[in-house]
């Protein structure tokens, strides 16, 4: 286990390093790192400071929480196919930032639309606290979450459709792509926190998730708090996907691939899986946020559209060897 | 002291009563076996009395603190649920989850001494899931028997075991009992139930019927009474036999 971490640590941070010195600006590496270590007059200064660290934490943090929460979800609710966009929390930020673009709170001041988004995700949580009740089982939150996700999605068209503007349905229909360009540390001082609070919550979960392998009665027979440990999942998966998807739009199938992908590594158990799952999360999406300036540096090529071209293919490729073990 | 003491548990599902005011307590080195018909509440007793279901009434393990019940009790439910694909040896671990840090070396010792008993060292680098569901079963007693607590309950635990492993399952929680445990079971093969158990708690309509020694519960009135059966019994030199021979109504 240990063996896998290190590995996965020494991924990410390679991809990190190559995530501040891959770009447009052709820089010599060592040339980058002093610039953006001691600061100083110029461009290159401001391109490493200014662009492509907030990039490359954005991408390490944002990574890091689909992973994490994606594992969380899927321990939880003991499917492979669950993911973080299940509990509607990633469509209602989108709601929010759709709305923001829309009505032109985006354009106005610069946090118009994180904060919208934001606004849209604690809505997203506030139903299905309701909905979902304190002694509601799984199956409840995953159906209360199915319905707060089709609301979205149906609003979010609804406000397409009605859309007066053409640029502004353009706009959201980039933005809903999902990108890392041009964001600025106010970004990540903005969803770093939330995200934090998020890890908090997701992290601990390892020793209860353990014991959701033998099902919710003897878990809680072994001293799991079920109620406690749903609460934990849907605030801590809320925090980091609703911050996630505020700055960078929707992300999609690294919370549901990554899991998945690391799963045979850890022996198949939820508490380890955890946080391999959020390094094996932060080093995709860096490596996809770093592909998108390698693959068509000319055209804005978006972070969301990469990861579900992979993401998709190599989904298909595990269920096809999964369907042939026949298990 | 008593390892359990249940006094007027009343359990109440969807607004119907299934359990009314039972009362019993079990002292350690008793196997009992919970009997009776199919919706006399055996389930529901279990669960309520471990406080995994709100219930009306006192049920002295369900009044202590969550951890310290984990490590007073453990349970091991009829739903066999294994959600992912863990060797077994991890899957027995898992017990240990309520005694804290893993990897002591009591952990090893009880880890060990539970795939010892559930015969299951040929199994333990199997993956638990791709096992057959008697294996399963002998798998998830063995993660019970290495939560190592004074209390063991188990819904059905011989349900879908061979005959050798019902047996040797039944005489693995005869020797815990020996050894001063306490052992809890709900079973329907009565004959496993006469020839094993130290007492019989007889369940039927939600009431308690008869509480006792198996031959004093196993009796023709309260066997036509709450399993409209007949049957056959005798003490053999190896020990109570008893059969199902017919059906009362």
């Amino acid at each position: 286990m240990r063996r896998l971490y290190i590995i996965l640590t020494l991924l990410v941070a390679a991809l990190c390093l190559g995530s501040l010195l891959i770009g447009p600006a052709d820089t010599g590496p060592g040339e980058s790192l002093i610039a953006l270590l001691t600061g100083g007059d110029g461009p290159l200064p401001m391109v490493m400071r200014e662009i492509r660290l907030p990039r490359m934490i954005l991408a390490l943090a944002i990574g890091a929480s689909l992973g994490l929460a994606g594992a969380a979800m899927q321990g939880y609710l003991r499917n492979p196919l669950a993911e973080p966009g299940l509990i509607g929390v990633s469509a209602s930020a989108a709601l929010g930032a759709v709305l923001a673009i829309q009505t032109g709170l985006s354009a106005a001041f610069a946090l118009g639309l994180p904060l919208a988004a934001l606004a849209g995700a604690s809505v997203a949580v506030m139903l299905l606290l309701a909905l979902a009740g304190p002694r509601g089982g799984s199956l409840t939150l995953i159906l209360a979450g199915i319905a707060i996700s089709a609301m979205a999605a149906a609003l979010t068209s609804l406000v397409l459709n009605l859309s007066p503007n053409p640029f502004a349905a353009n706009e959201i229909v980039f933005w809903m792509m999902g990108s890392l360009a041009d964001r600025s540390m106010v970004h990540v001082w903005l969803a770093l926190p939330l995200m934090a609070v998020g890890w908090g919550l997701l992290l601990p979960l390892a020793r209860p998730l353990e014991a959701l392998t033998l099902g919710e009665d003897a878990a809680s027979s072994m001293g799991v708090h079920l109620g406690r440990v749903r609460w934990q999942v849907v605030l801590g998966t809320a925090f980091v996907v609703g911050a996630g998807t505020a700055v960078a739009g929707a992300i999609g199938f690294v919370g549901l691939v990554v899991p998945h992908l690391l799963r045979p590594l850890v022996g198949s158990r939820p508490g380890p899986l955890l946080l391999a799952s959020a390094l094996g999360g932060a080093a995709m999406l860096l490596a996809a946020d770093i592909a998108v300036r390698v693959v068509l540096p000319g055209r804005d090529l978006k972070l969301g559209v990469l990861t579900a071209l992979i993401g998709a293919p190599f989904f298909l490729h595990l269920v096809w060897r999964t369907g042939r073990r026949g298990t | 002291m008593s390892l359990l003491t249940v006094r007027n548990l009343s359990v109440s599902l969807g607004g119907r009563p299934v359990l009314r005011d039972l009362s019993f307590r079990v002292e350690a080195g008793e196997l009992v076996g919970l009997i009776g018909p199919n919706g006399a509440g055996k389930t529901t007793l279990l669960r309520a009395v471990l406080g995994l279901i709100p219930d009306g009434g006192a049920s002295s393990l369900a009044a202590l603190p969550r951890n310290a019940r984990a490590r007073h009790a453990a349970w091991m439910p009829q739903s066999r649920e294994i959600a992912w694909p863990v060797p077994v040896e991890d899957l027995v671990t898992l017990g240990r989850m309520p005694h804290g840090q893993r990897g002591t070396v009591a952990d090893r010792a009880a880890v060990e001494a539970a795939i010892a008993h559930m015969a299951l060292g040929p199994l333990r680098n199997r993956i638990a899931t791709q096992l057959s569901g008697g294996e399963q079963a002998r798998a998830l007693i063995a993660r019970a028997l290495a939560q190592e607590t004074p209390l063991l309950m188990a819904d059905e635990p011989t349900a879908g075991l061979d005959p050798e492993h019902q047996i040797a399952t039944l005489e693995t929680f005869d020797a815990l009992a020996r050894d001063g445990r306490g052992v809890v079971l709900s079973l329907h093969d009565l004959g496993l139930a006469a020839r094993h158990c130290t007492r019989l708690i007889l369940l039927a309509g939600g009431d308690i019927l008869a509480d006792g020694a198996p031959s004093d519960v196993l009796t023709p009135e309260l066997l036509a009474q709450a399993f409209h059966i007949r049957a056959f019994q005798a003490d053999t030199p190896e020990g109570p036999v008893f059969q199902p021979t017919g059906v009362t109504r």
